[in-house]
């Protein structure tokens, strides 16, 4: 077993749908925030492996590990193999559906760890040094005899209950067990906000949360519809936007941890624990187009909840519930993920414009409604007052989709937004499912942008796209100029502008910086622009080319099929918060694509052929 | 007991209340639509929802303002003061109970339990309402005290 730190991509991922946890492959949890994704760490070593907190169980022994999730769940196996033996670690958040939990008493939150020795007898470690409040503070851990170990903090309380004796050490529990061939013990780990807190069981009970765990994410997994190319990857990047999903309120978070850097030892370094509008029409269009109605509307439903406050303006951002998160700061406390600092909670984004918002609710919600379904009269308003709020501002200079934080700008991404925006809810009104809307003003306003794009937008000197009206850089989100239908792939001015962004965007094949500042700011490869990459050569017909880039980007996955935000182009290594929701939104629209660009291909060779 | 008097200063009070929570949304100061939350009770189409939740809560209101004038006779008086004491008493009791058990007693609300499972569904209110904005306690605070003074001050013992 590697003795280093571990990297980014070491790193899986279990949850429950409303927390989450980091697994190693070291068999260390690193990372796990109660009761919600941007609660305070209790384990917060992936952040500073010396004060974070960590709950790490592996062989004494050195060994060599190997890791899966069990088949379509998120159960996740790891398997050590030492000199003397082979052991099977199985880290997973119970979960089942609603209708069981009612007959179960359950804990709000549980972590179990279960290890059974498989081959000859293996020494294991224990080392539970969980820290609150992300380091901050050592826990009072209390024995509680036969119900396990307590830590009260407040009004809540953490229960560790074991099946094998733990031995206090300061502010940290520790065993050291031979396991036999055949032997099991089992782990957990549990939080309650109300009292009395339940006391979870152990033995049987636990084998039963295992099955019901993975026949609900089997379940959950088999619902969806995709048949088609990589759908190994597609159906691992709908269980991780699973688990970012947050199931009281519908929101979808960006990712599960804060400041895991995007260029390492320096301070590019942001908390992503909260939902961004920025994603919405990626997230619906990739969840209807999996067959995953139900989750696609209530993500809609927290849409509309969590805006509710600020419209006509939409923020950037908003927490789980819909509120502005908290105002942003750092802890120096922490060391940052290998020594990056600073280590920020909160986001600061949340304050800036992004004019590119509109465009990603409203093409969310014209993609959520059929052709004949009514939209009520808040949804109508919503609408409306989006249309005129475009009309109004879409001129003004804003932060851009990638947040860069100095002197606003006029990008062109942003004003393509706000012409999708005009558009759906043109093709709405002109459906007859949107009504008092002044059809001639958004027509005029959404030709406007058209023209502006052609105009300001595009480059005569470099016969291309450019990433704003002032620049002669072009970005890796022009592709999406033909995403969102702008303008068609095959064009010359979008095959120019492909053309432009492979001679600057591409350092390697499978990677795409996602602008020509990338290599000044010395970040990774932005995964997801890979992906566009793919979804824009399924769209110009280049169908080997398209497959050729899907399978180098999907080589950056880790040994789980899981990708953080970013990738190393030097080094192959993950970077960023991990695992990003955007990433693997990108996995699933850009196969999405190439499977209907590949069934247009077939049947043009069908017809050809008769 | 006055009927006239209950019924018609009932009706004005929670003419205001529901003024006043309406007017807190629009506004910007909280999210909670409480006839959009009571009428999804019965059904998940948003705009009849609305409708069915408004005569609901106008029923709700004339209820407890019953109670209110109980309260008067009780100790032989009405006054806008302790009308107001015992508004704020019942929306206490609202932000710090019933709206914790609203999720278990409503059929479209999630708890803060529920997952991974979703359907479109209500977000919980959570203590105090502050899922719902965290000015929410302010608005039904406010709410309620002007629908007991509004009682206490014009309702006529006999």
């Amino acid at each position: 077993m590697n003795a280093e730190v571990p990297k980014i991509q070491d790193y899986a991922v279990i949850g429950n749908g409303r927390s989450a946890a980091l697994v190693s492959n070291r068999g260390a949890i690193d990372w796990l925030c109660w009761p919600r994704f941007d609660s305070a760490a209790i384990f917060a070593a992936i952040l500073d492996p010396k004060i974070g907190g960590h709950w790490s169980i592996r062989p004494a022994q050195e060994s060599k590990t190997s890791r899966r999730y069990i088949d379509n769940t998120n159960v996740l196996e790891t398997e050590f193999v030492t000199a003397s033996g082979k052991i099977v670690m199985t880290d997973f958040m119970p979960v089942t559906s609603e209708e069981k939990k009612r007959k179960l008493l359950w804990p709000e939150h549980e972590l179990v760890r279960q290890i059974r020795c498989e081959e000859g007898e293996v020494e294991v470690i224990v080392d539970f040094s969980p820290r609150l409040d992300y380091g901050r503070a050592a826990p009072k851990i209390k024995n509680n005899g036969q119900l396990g170990w307590k830590i009260d903090i407040g009004a809540c309380v953490f229960v560790l209950r074991s099946e094998i004796e733990l031995v206090r050490h300061a502010d940290s529990l520790a065993a050291k067990i031979a396991l036999k061939h055949g032997a099991t013990i089992s782990f957990s780990f549990s939080y309650s906000a109300e009292a009395p807190a339940v006391i979870p069981s152990l033995g049987d009970s636990i084998t039963e949360k295992l099955n019901l765990t993975i026949n609900w994410w089997r379940d959950w997994a088999a619902q969806s519809k995709y048949r088609g190319p990589y759908e190994r990857q597609v159906t691992r990047s709908a269980l991780v936007l699973k688990l970012l999903a947050y199931a009281p309120s519908g929101a979808i978070v960006a990712a599960l941890t804060t400041s895991l850097p995007e260029s390492l030892g320096r301070d590019r370094n942001w908390d992503y624990r909260f939902a961004w509008l920025r994603d919405a029409a990626f997230t619906v269009h990739a969840l209807y187009g999996l067959g995953y109605e139900d989750d696609a509307k209530a993500f809609i439903d927290w849409l509309l909840h969590a805006t509710r406050l600020t419209r006509p303006e939409l923020r950037t951002l908003y927490d789980v519930f819909g509120e502005d998160p908290m105002s942003e700061r750092e802890l120096p406390h922490l060391n940052g993920f290998a020594g990056s600092r600073p280590v920020r909670i909160g986001n600061a984004a949340s304050d800036q414009v992004q004019l590119d918002v509109y465009g990603e609710v409203v093409e969310a919600v014209s993609h959520s409604f059929g052709e004949n379904e009514k939209l009520d009269r808040e949804m109508q308003k919503m609408l409306r007052q989006c249309a005129e709020f475009v009309s109004k501002h879409w001129r003004e200079p804003d932060n851009g989709m990638w947040e860069y934080r100095e002197k606003r700008r006029p990008y062109t991404h942003s004003r393509l937004m706000c012409w999708v925006a005009l558009d759906r809810i043109l093709q709405m009104a002109g459906r007859g499912q949107l009504r008092k809307i002044d059809m001639k003003k958004c027509e005029a306003e959404r030709e406007r942008i058209r023209e502006q794009i052609e105009r300001e937008g595009w480059n005569m000197k470099l016969e291309t796209y450019v990433q704003a009206s002032d620049s002669e850089e072009v970005d890796a989100n022009l592709l999406l100029l033909a995403y969102h239908g702008f303008a068609e792939a095959s064009s010359p001015r979008m095959q120019q502008t492909h053309a432009r962004i492979r001679e600057k965007l591409l350092p390697r094949p499978g990677l795409v910086y996602r602008n020509e500042r990338s290599l000044d700011l010395r970040e990774g490869a932005f995964a997801l622009c890979s992906f566009w990459e793919v979804d824009f050569l399924a769209r110009s017909g280049r169908l080997d080319e398209a497959r050729e880039f899907f399978d180098a980007a999907l080589g950056f996955a880790n040994d789980v099929d899981l990708f953080a935000e970013e990738i190393d182009p030097q080094t192959g290594d993950a970077l960023g918060n991990f695992p990003q929701a955007f990433t693997h939104l990108g996995v699933i629209n850009a196969a999405l694509s190439l499977r209907d660009a590949e069934a247009r291909a077939a049947n043009l060779d069908r017809q050809s052929s008769l | 007991m006055n009927w006239g008097s209950w019924l018609l200063w009932g009706f004005a009070g929670t003419v205001v209340l529901t003024s006043i929570l309406a007017g807190s949304q629009g506004i910007g100061l909280t999210r909670m639509n409480i006839p959009y939350m009571l009428g999804t009770i019965f059904t998940p189409d948003r705009d009849r929802a609305k409708f069915i939740g408004f005569f609901f809560h106008f029923v709700n209101g004339l209820a407890f303002s019953f109670i209110y004038v109980a309260a008067f006779h009780a100790i032989g008086r009405s006054t806008w003061w302790f009308g107001a004491l015992i508004g704020l008493v019942q929306a206490i009791f609202v932000l710090t109970v019933a709206l914790s058990i609203l999720p278990a007693l409503h059929p479209r609300m999630a708890n803060e339990q529920r997952g991974p499972t979703v359907v479109k569904q209500l977000e919980p209110p959570g203590f105090l309402g502050l899922h719902y904005g965290i000015r929410t306690p302010i608005s039904v605070l406010v709410a309620h005290a002007v629908f007991g003074a509004i009682l206490g001050a014009f309702y006529v013992i006999k």
